[in-house]
Order: C-alpha cells, then sequence, then structure tokens
C-alpha cells in the first residue's frame, strides 16, 4: 500500500525534484515542474494529515531497519500538522514565486534557484518527519546551507552579507546542536528520540545530561531567532527574493520551533525542563523581553520587509511564551500560532513582494497611497495587519486569545498584560504602513507596473485562510490540541 | 435563519451598493432604503414575542471550544435593535438630502461602511454570549474608521487616529483581558438572566473585572476615555448621527448594560456593591461632559460632550444596581437615540443650508429654517427630560432608581445635570428664533439666499422629532418591553 | 589528568580556539577557518567517544569480543560532509562579496553599508 510509504515520499519527492530542475534547465519548464512537485507534496502530507487524525500515529523504517537501530519516520498529531504547514505554504508560495522570480532572479539561473528551494523545502520536511535526532541535524544542515544560497541570490549586494552573518550563526547554532546530540548519545547509547525518552536519566545523576540540553536548547534558539540570539533574522529577511522571505519566515522558524517542542516534551519531558531546569523561569522574561523590544524597533523601521522581520521576532516570542507555561493551553496556544503566523506573515511577505514587483522598492515612502494605486495588495497587507494586532474575526485573534487564557490559568497577570500591550505597539507599527498608503497621496514619480494575477491570487488565498481560520476555527484549535496532550503525554 | 437576517440583511445589500455605484445613485440609495425598511420589518415580526418572554436562540458553530458562536433575543437587545434599524431608515433619508446637497465625494464607500456598520451593530445587540458580542463589537470600531475619515483631510485624519486609538486601545488592553477573565472564572460567557459571576471569586477579583469592563468598553465613553467622541465629529454629519448618537455609542452602553445586567447581575452587583464606584465615576463624566460642552461654540462638538454626558445616564442607570436604575437605562438608550439623532439631523441641515457650524452665528436663522428649529427644540427638550419630549420618562425612572439605591449625591448630580442640560442646549433655538439676525452678514446671505435643507433631510428630521413626541404620549409599551430584562432575573 | 579526559581537554581547546577565531577575525575567510576548528573540535568528541576500552576497529574478526563502537564514526562522517558543506558555501558567498564589495574584511564592508 502506497500509504505505508507516505512519510518517506513526503521528503523523497521534493528532493528527487531538485536535481530534475537542474536537468531540465529551461526556465519555463522548471517553474511548471516546481509547480507539479510542490502539489503533489501538498497532496502527501494532506493523505498523511487524515490518515494520522484517523488511525493515530504512523511510522516507516528506513531501509527495513528497526528502531532504535535503524532511523525510523514517524508521524504523529503534532508532525503531521507542521507537514501540512510546510507543504502548503510550499503549494501555495511556489506558484507565487515562479512570477516574482522573473523581475528578481536571472532567467538563467531560474533552474538553480527553483532546485535549491526544493531542497530548502525537502530538508524542512525531513527535519519535521524525522523520528531520530542525528537526522534532524542532516535534514537541518540541508535545510538550513540550501537557504544561505536562498538569501544570497537576493538583488540586493547586501543579500550576500546578510547570507554570510546567517551562515555563521546557523553553523553555531547547529553544531551547538551536533554536541548536544552526541552528548545524549554518550549518555543514553540512542539517538531515536522516543528510545531517548525513555533512557533518559534523572537530572541529578548526570551533569551531562543537563549540558547536552543546554547546547540543544540553545543550538535550536539560535535557529528560531529567540530574542536575543535573532541577530541573523532582520537582515536576512530583508534581502532575500521575495518568496524566499515569505518562504522562510512562515515555515523555517515555525520548524525550528517544533523543533524546541520535540526536545524539551518528547525527549527531555515536562518533568526535566520544567521543574529541574526551571524553563518556566527562563523562558518568559526572553520571550516578553523579544516581543517588547523587536516590536518597538519594527515601529522606527522603514523598510516594510525588516519591519515585518522584527515583527516576526516578536511573534516568535508569542510562540516561546506559549511553550513556557508547560500548560495544555500554553502548548495549544503555541501551536496554534504557529500555524497562524505561518498563514498571516507570509500573507504580508507575499503582499509586499508584490509592491516590490510593482515598484521595485518596499520602504514607507513608496507605500504612500497604494490603497488607491494597488488596492487588491494592500487591502490584503491590512487584513493581514489585523491579524498581527489579533483583532477579532482574524486568527490572530484566537492565538492571542489562547495565550492569554494561557497565563490566566496560572495568574501571571503581568504576563497577560504584557501581551495585550505588544498587540498595541503592532497596532502602531501596522498603523504606520496603513496610514501611508491609504492617507498619503502616491509619489508622482513612482509608476507601478501591474501585478500578475498569478502573484494576486496566492496572496489572497492566504488571507483568506486567516479570515477562515479567526472564524472557523475548530481545524487549526483542533490539530493544536490534540498535539499539545500528544506532548504532554496525554492521548496520541 | 430568522435571527440571523438582521446582520445578514445589510450585509446582502453590499453588492447591490456597489454594483450601482456613483452612476445610478437613485438606484443605490433605494436599495440602501429598502434593505433598511426589510430589516425593520423582520426585526418588527420578532419583537413581540420576545417582549412577551420568549428567548429564541440559534448557535450557528462553536467559534472556540465552549464558546458558541450565535445570537439570542432577549428584551434589551431586541428594543435596540428596533431603534437601530428604525433609524437607519431615517438616516439614510436625511444622507440623501445631506450627501446631495453637500456634494460629498465616495458616497458608494459610505453607503457601503455604513451597512456594514449597521449589520455589526445588529450582530452586537442579538448576540448570544459575550464574544459574539465582541466580535462585532470590534467589527463596528472598524468599518466606522473610513467613515470618520471620509474627508480625507489631515484634521479628519487625525480625528481618525484618536477614534481608532482610544477605542482599540480600550478594547485590547481592557475589554478583552475582562472577557478571557470571565471566561476563566465562570467557565461560560453566554448571557444568562441572573449573571453568570455568583459565586465564582472574592469581592477583589471581580471589582477589578468590573473595572476592566467599564473602561474596557471604550465606546461607553466614561471619561476619561471620552476624548474619541468629539474627535470623531469631522465626519459627515448623517455618520455623526447614527453612528455617534447612535450606534456605536449604543453599542458602547449597551454591552455595558449587558454586562452589568446579565453577566455580572444587578443582584450580585447590589450585594457585594460592587458599582457604587462606576456610578460615581458616571455621576462625574455626566456633570464634567455638560459642563464642557457649555463652552463649545462648535455646534456638533457641543452635541458629542452631550452625548458624552447622556451616556453616563445610561452606565449610572446600570450602576445603581436597582431594577428601576436599569429599566430606566435601557429606555434612555432609545429616548436619547431618537432625541440625539433628531439635534445631529438638525445641526448637518443648518450647515447644507447655511454652511454654518458654530453656535454663536446661528442668531435669527429660525425663521429661515422653521422646521428645523422646531424639531431642535423638540429633541432638546426630549434630552433634558421635559414635556413634551420621551426623555422624561427614563430620566424619571433613572432618578428613581438612584433614589432607591440610597446615593443622594448622584441624585443631586442628576439634576444638577439636567439644568445644564437648559444652558447648553435651549440657547440654540431660542437664538434662532428671538434674536435679530446679524446685520453685517446682510448681502452676504443675499449672495446665498436659503430656506431649508433638502427635502428628504427635512422630512427625516421631523420624522425623529415626531418619535421623541410619541415616546412621550406613549412610553408604557417600551417600558412594558423592557420589564422582561429585570424582571426574569428574579428580581424584586 | 586521567587520559580518558585528555581527549575531551583537545575538544575544548579546540573548540573555544575556533570559537575565539570566529569572533575577533575580521577576515571573512579567517572567520570560516575558525568556524571549521570548532565544527572539527565536535567530530573530535564525537570519535572519542566511540572507543571502548580493549576494543578493536570494528570489523567481525574470529576470536575478538569487545569492538569499538562504530556508530559515532559513522555519524561524524556524514558530519564531515555537512561541515564541508558548510564551507563551500561560505567561500562562495566570501567570493561573491569580494565581487561585489571589492574586499573580505568586515570593517570595510561595514563602511561599504553591507553590513549594520
Amino acid at each position: 500500500m502506497i500509504t505505508d510509504h507516505l512519510p518517506v515520499l513526503q521528503v523523497v519527492i521534493p528532493l528527487l525534484a531538485a536535481p530534475l530542475c537542474v536537468v531540465l534547465r529551461g526556465s519555463f519548464a522548471v517553474r511548471q515542474f516546481v509547480k507539479v512537485v510542490s502539489g503533489l507534496t501538498f497532496l502527501c502530507s494532506l493523505l498523511i494529515f487524515t490518515h494520522v487524525t484517523r488511525h493515530g500515529a504512523m511510522g516507516y523504517e528506513l531501509g527495513g531497519w528497526q528502531p532504535p537501530w535503524g532511523i525510523e519516520y514517524r508521524v504523529d498529531a503534532l508532525n503531521a500538522f507542521l507537514l501540512l504547514i510546510i507543504s502548503g505554504m510550499a503549494a501555495v508560495i511556489l506558484p507565487y514565486g515562479t512570477r516574482s522570480i522573473l523581475r528578481e532572479i536571472p532567467r538563467e539561473q531560474h533552474h538553480l534557484f527553483l532546485a535549491i528551494f526544493l531542497v530548502c523545502v525537502a530538508g524542512l520536511l525531513g527535519i519535521a518527519v524525522t523520528a531520530d535526532i542525528f537526522n534532524v541535524f542532516v535534514f537541518l544542515e540541508i535545510s538550513a546551507l540550501s537557504s544561505y544560497a536562498l538569501i544570497g541570490m537576493g538583488r540586493s549586494r547586501r543579500a550576500l552579507t546578510a547570507a554570510y552573518q546567517y551562515l555563521i550563526m546557523g553553523t553555531i547554532g547547529s553544531t551547538f546542536l551536533l554536541i548536544g546530540i552526541g552528548l545524549l548519545y554518550m549518555k543514553t547509547g540512542t539517538l531515536n528520540m522516543a528510545d531517548l525518552a525513555l533512557r533518559m536519566p534523572p537530572p541529578h545523576e548526570s551533569s551531562t545530561v543537563i549540558a547536552a540540553f543546554a547546547f540543544l536548547s540553545v543550538g535550536v534558539s539560535i535557529k528560531l531567532a529567540v530574542f536575543p540570539l535573532h541577530t541573523w533574522l532582520p537582515n536576512a529577511y530583508t534581502f532575500a527574493p521575495s518568496m524566499v522571505t515569505a518562504f522562510l519566515a512562515a515555515t523555517a522558524t515555525k520548524v525550528s520551533f517544533y523543533l524546541l517542542l520535540r526536545i524539551v516534551f518528547t525527549v527531555f519531558g515536562v518533568g526535566f525542563a520544567f521543574e529541574a531546569m526551571h524553563l518556566q523561569l527562563l523562558l518568559p522574561p526572553l520571550a516578553l523581553a523579544g516581543i517588547f523590544v523587536a516590536s518597538t524597533v519594527a515601529i522606527f523601521q522603514t523598510n516594510i520587509k525588516r519591519l515585518l522581520a522584527f515583527s516576526s521576532i516578536a511573534q516568535i516570542g508569542y510562540m516561546v511564551l506559549g511553550l513556557s507555561f508547560g500548560t495544555a493551553t500554553g502548548l495549544t496556544a503555541g501551536i496554534v500560532h504557529l500555524f497562524n503566523h505561518a498563514v498571516m506573515k507570509s500573507s504580508l511577505f507575499l503582499a509586499i513582494g508584490c509592491v516590490s514587483f510593482a515598484l521595485g522598492a518596499v520602504d514607507l515612502r513608496a507605500m504612500r497611497g497604494l490603497g488607491r494605486r494597488m488596492p487588491f495588495t494592500m487591502a490584503a497587507f491590512l487584513i493581514g495587519g489585523l491579524n498581527l494586532i489579533g483583532i477579532p474575526f482574524t486568527a490572530g485573534f484566537v492565538s492571542k486569545w489562547y495565550l492569554i487564557l494561557a497565563a490566566l490559568e496560572q495568574q501571571r497577570w503581568f504576563v497577560a498584560g504584557f501581551c495585550l500591550l505588544s498587540s498595541l505597539l503592532a497596532a502602531v507599527y501596522i498603523g504606520r504602513v496603513v496610514e501611508a498608503a491609504y492617507f498619503h497621496d502616491p509619489d508622482p514619480q513612482l509608476t507601478a507596473r501591474p501585478v500578475p494575477r498569478g502573484m494576486l491570487a496566492p496572496l489572497w488565498l492566504l488571507t483568506g485562510a486567516s479570515l477562515f481560520f479567526g472564524i472557523f476555527t475548530s481545524f487549526p484549535v483542533g490539530a493544536a490540541q490534540r498535539a499539545a496532550l500528544l506532548l504532554l503525554g496525554g492521548a496520541p | 435563519m430568522s435571527l440571523v437576517l438582521p446582520v445578514l440583511l445589510p450585509l446582502a445589500a453590499i453588492p447591490f451598493l456597489i454594483a450601482a455605484g456613483e452612476r445610478h445613485a437613485n438606484r443605490r440609495e433605494a436599495v440602501s432604503l429598502a434593505a433598511g425598511a426589510l430589516l425593520f420589518l423582520h426585526l418588527l415580526r420578532l419583537a413581540p414575542a420576545v417582549f412577551r418572554g420568549a428567548r429564541p436562540e440559534t448557535r450557528l458553530f462553536d467559534f472556540l471550544p465552549g464558546i458558541a458562536f450565535g445570537f439570542r433575543l432577549e428584551p434589551l437587545g431586541m428594543l435596540f435593535a428596533l431603534v437601530a434599524a428604525l433609524l437607519w431608515i431615517a438616516t439614510t433619508l436625511y444622507a440623501i438630502g445631506y450627501m446631495r446637497g453637500h456634494h460629498e465625494q465616495h458616497q458608494t464607500r459610505f453607503y457601503t461602511c455604513f451597512a456594514i456598520a449597521i449589520s455589526a451593530t445588529m450582530g452586537a445587540a442579538l448576540a448570544r454570549n459575550l464574544l459574539t458580542l465582541f466580535l462585532f463589537y470590534e467589527l463596528l470600531t472598524f468599518s466606522t474608521v473610513p467613515l470618520v475619515t471620509h474627508h480625507g483631510t489631515d484634521e479628519a485624519r487625525r480625528g481618525g487616529r484618536t477614534y481608532l486609538g482610544i477605542l482599540l486601545g480600550t478594547s485590547v488592553a481592557f475589554l478583552l483581558p475582562a472577557i478571557l477573565l470571565a471566561w476563566h472564572l465562570a467557565g461560560t460567557l453566554d448571557f444568562t438572566d441572573g449573571g453568570i459571576l455568583r459565586g465564582t471569586a472574592e469581592r477583589p477579583m471581580l471589582m477589578l473585572l468590573l473595572a476592566l469592563f467599564a473602561f474596557g468598553i471604550g465606546k461607553a465613553a466614561l471619561m476619561p476615555f471620552h476624548r474619541w467622541l468629539p474627535a470623531a465629529m469631522v465626519a459627515p454629519t448623517p455618520v455623526s448621527a447614527l453612528l455617534h448618537a447612535v450606534a456605536v455609542v449604543k453599542v458602547g452602553v449597551f454591552t455595558m448594560l449587558k454586562v452589568l445586567v446579565y453577566i455580572f447581575g444587578i443582584d450580585l452587583l447590589h450585594e457585594l456593591r460592587l458599582s457604587d464606584w462606576l456610578a460615581y465615576v458616571a455621576g462625574f463624566t455626566l456633570i464634567a461632559a455638560s459642563l464642557v460642552a457649555m463652552f463649545q461654540d462648535n455646534l456638533k462638538r457641543r452635541l458629542a460632550y452631550s452625548t458624552v454626558s447622556q451616556l453616563s445616564y445610561i452606565v449610572l442607570g446600570g450602576a445603581v444596581a436597582t431594577s428601576a436604575g436599569a429599566l430606566g437605562a435601557g429606555m434612555h438608550i432609545a429616548m436619547h437615540a431618537f432625541g440625539k439623532i433628531t439635534l445631529f439631523f438638525c445641526a448637518g441641515a443648518i450647515y447644507v443650508a447655511a454652511h454654518k457650524t458654530r453656535v454663536s452665528e446661528l442668531d435669527g436663522l429660525g425663521r429661515r429654517m422653521p422646521f428645523t428649529f422646531a424639531a431642535f427644540a423638540l429633541a432638546a427638550l426630549s434630552i433634558i427630560g421635559l414635556p413634551p419630549g420621551g426623555g422624561l420618562w427614563s430620566k424619571l425612572l433613572l432618578a428613581l432608581g438612584t433614589a432607591d439605591s440610597g446615593h443622594t449625591l448622584l441624585l443631586a448630580a442628576l439634576m444638577i445635570s439636567s439644568l445644564l442640560n437648559v444652558a447648553y442646549l435651549l440657547p440654540i433655538p431660542m437664538r434662532a428664533f428671538l434674536a435679530q439676525p446679524p446685520q453685517v452678514q446682510e448681502h452676504e446671505d443675499e449672495a446665498h439666499p436659503h430656506g431649508e435643507a433638502p427635502l428628504p433631510s427635512v422630512i427625516a428630521l421631523c420624522f425623529t422629532a415626531a418619535c421623541t413626541v410619541l415616546l412621550f404620549l406613549a412610553p408604557t409599551p417600551l417600558y412594558r418591553a423592557l420589564q422582561g430584562m429585570v424582571l426574569t432575573g428574579g428580581t424584586p | 589528568m586521567s587520559p580518558g579526559l585528555f581527549n575531551d581537554w583537545i575538544v575544548i581547546f579546540l573548540m573555544m580556539t575556533g570559537f575565539y577565531t570566529l569572533i575577533t577575525r575580521g577576515n571573512l575567510i579567517k572567520k570560516l577557518i575558525g568556524l571549521g576548528v570548532f565544527q572539527v573540535s565536535v567530530f573530535m568528541l564525537y570519535i572519542s567517544m566511540g572507543k571502548v576500552e580493549g576494543g578493536t576497529a570494528p570489523i567481525l574478526t574470529e576470536g575478538v569480543v569487545h569492538y569499538s563502537n562504530p556508530l559515532p564514526h559513522v555519524l561524524i562522517l556524514t558530519a564531515i560532509v555537512v561541515g564541508i558543506a558548510t564551507l563551500a558555501v561560505g567561500l562562495a558567498l566570501t567570493v561573491r562579496i569580494q565581487e561585489a564589495y571589492g574586499t573580505i574584511e568586515e570593517d570595510e564592508i561595514r563602511e561599504l553599508g553591507g553590513i549594520e
């Protein structure tokens, strides 16, 4: 049955498609080909998701080797949801990208660019699907190396330095991860995450395990851009090609968040992470500082891509905050926000990509009067912005609701108040852009070229999704709740 | 379905409004009027059963687990919906005259946003729980921003910023946490006769909750969060009339009453003396706003401050926690709506016909515009609470309710404020009818000979003024209808 | 100092050397060298981890009971490949930076507006 092979197909399809892109060469052919591939990948994760929702977790033994000796792919409620997000984003953003790269990448490099993109998708999907922690490292590097290359292909020469900075930071992060994995292996003799959890010695017996925990969480935090380890993110997002920014913002940090969840909850367990390591005291200050600092910095940005990048750092803070509660509601908040933020932030970046396509500029001055000149794009931006603020009827509201509820459950009034305050900061930075777009007269010197429908359709698909999931919340909330229970050791 | 219809009807009109556009203005306005008439008739068909004690309800879907999105009719909401629907018709009629007489731009956008705002008002009036109400509350805020900034001038933009800033700020910073806290404490958010919070928390916690609600409902314009109301007066007059004398502000006090009556419960408020401070804040606001109103020369600003003051009557009625007070508050929503909308209609009519916005310029204008100023005088009497205005009854009930509660100081405040009302409202028609027109402007007036405003506007303002008199003559149906609000709760 | 910990000390020394180079050097190539040393130190951590005292190379031979653990060695083969790839991408970027800015010194690039 093909169902049994779905977990591995999920990774293999984009991975094998990448070299085919290089073989195909022709820009047009490759651009059509990647759309088909992303569709297939999405179909694959859709099938996995329905299967997991109906029948519970599915496993796949690579090469027929039994776990814990062989590498196992294992999909449960949490990563089935994540697979759906990653491949869904790829399936929406690739059709957009096949248009937007026309103005950003030289034609003779299209096939290489898209090939690297597919490798990046495969890497991210691999991190999500595998149950082997060393395999996680390998896929992490596959996705990271390809994203350095993707960012480096941005139009401005600053993209190169941004990619270089990211490379240095990212490699430090993944090397930390490697150290952590090594220390764990030293202590337990296994690499399978479920098996690791069983063999984990109690914290007071082994300082090696504590060191492993520290290396792993710091390593992942660099990848996740948790404040104050976020310095690589703004430049990387600002100077990367539009589709890369949208895709990375929607998926790369989300996958890192997933990894943090896995490490903290599946591998080490709540008892270790919260009772021995006191994550509930360590993480909230970082998360809150990140939210506050990044939102404040975002207010003063004139480059809109950069503004959104800082907003991403703040939103990552929300997710980490959700995790730091260590409760079912908190985790639900974190995972729901993972989904919602992927949708809303990618729609915002796609909107800005449209602006960049039309005007060739993305600063605040260029935004003036765009409400009239590019009504569809700016309406989408506005809705995305309302999502960030967390206005009712948008997906962002649902995240905020759960996050504050989680804070109230633990009687952390201060944290709850802070979350609310920060959404006002979001209102300020979004408000500046919206005001420029709707209340200022356009710069007559800038001529806007029309944005193709092929770019507007994906944009509005995501915008529509962010509204849809703000009203009919049962899909993301249900999936997140199942995943949260799973992480806390409840029903699968 | 019949319960959802009030929300859908105005929305259903929008495609037709846009299709008609600026070119078929007649058709566009006919659609607006027809939708209003249908809405009113539909509500009229629903109303009798509700006033006899039926509580029809519907749940459409679960918005969040345990919190349904749906509607439930009860007397207060029913009455509010009826008033708003009736006044929508009147305002549309008025707007036809005003907008054309004044050659406003973007009239289609105006009518569209108007329809959304009415839909949101209906949703808020008929909501079955606090979260549904909140969703529509926010929708109302956003749908009215384009109306406030309609002129697109710097002043309009500033006004819009203050408007959005205060309304959004209070709702996000206070109202949302209040709702979350209520959900956390009670485990439900349904509007229930007698309240949902009994026995869920200690007095200090309930006090905090009430404070969050009181200041979170920024639309109720309790000081110090009242400044958005005068700021919003930059809007075209029909907007000020319906939205800032009826829909928006009334949704504010309506929400406040709903919270006091159906979330806290009057009995609980009374037993624990939770809301005494709120009554005093309202008392302060009503005096202070009246005093400010006296010194406003701009007619619309004067009316705006008068609205701030009258809203506090309603809040005070709920906060003294007696059944007479709550009844009076409910009635005052209707009475004040008819009175204040007439006053705004008159202000707009004066502006369109005579291009005058200041009270000091109105000398002798009554002879040219007799209907307008007669209507103004009647409405002013109703607001003050003198015969032959319906306001007499609601103010009487409010005074009775305050006396029941034993707050003599507040009773005094009510009386003083009524005197202040006399002092700032009555001079306007008196100047118009009795004072001599200024000689200096003689030839200027010859250059712009004018009589009454356009006919539709005059019809509209005469109609609403007639309603105030009608409510004076026959207040009993209103009283009977609202009794269900306090009686089913088991209050003596 | 017990002989068992000797390898660990070397690992830590190499790791810190690499890290220090990475942080203090302004030359992009030197930074990459630092990064390389930093990564290699971790490879050594893995390799020494796999050693079982008294064990021989993990090749099935008659009469031998104790073998070293081959798994860390295999793992580190993968990690070495990853490290080479990283270095390659890093060097490629450096070449492009040299083309775009005419320099690979961090402070000079900063003057040209390449880094904030």
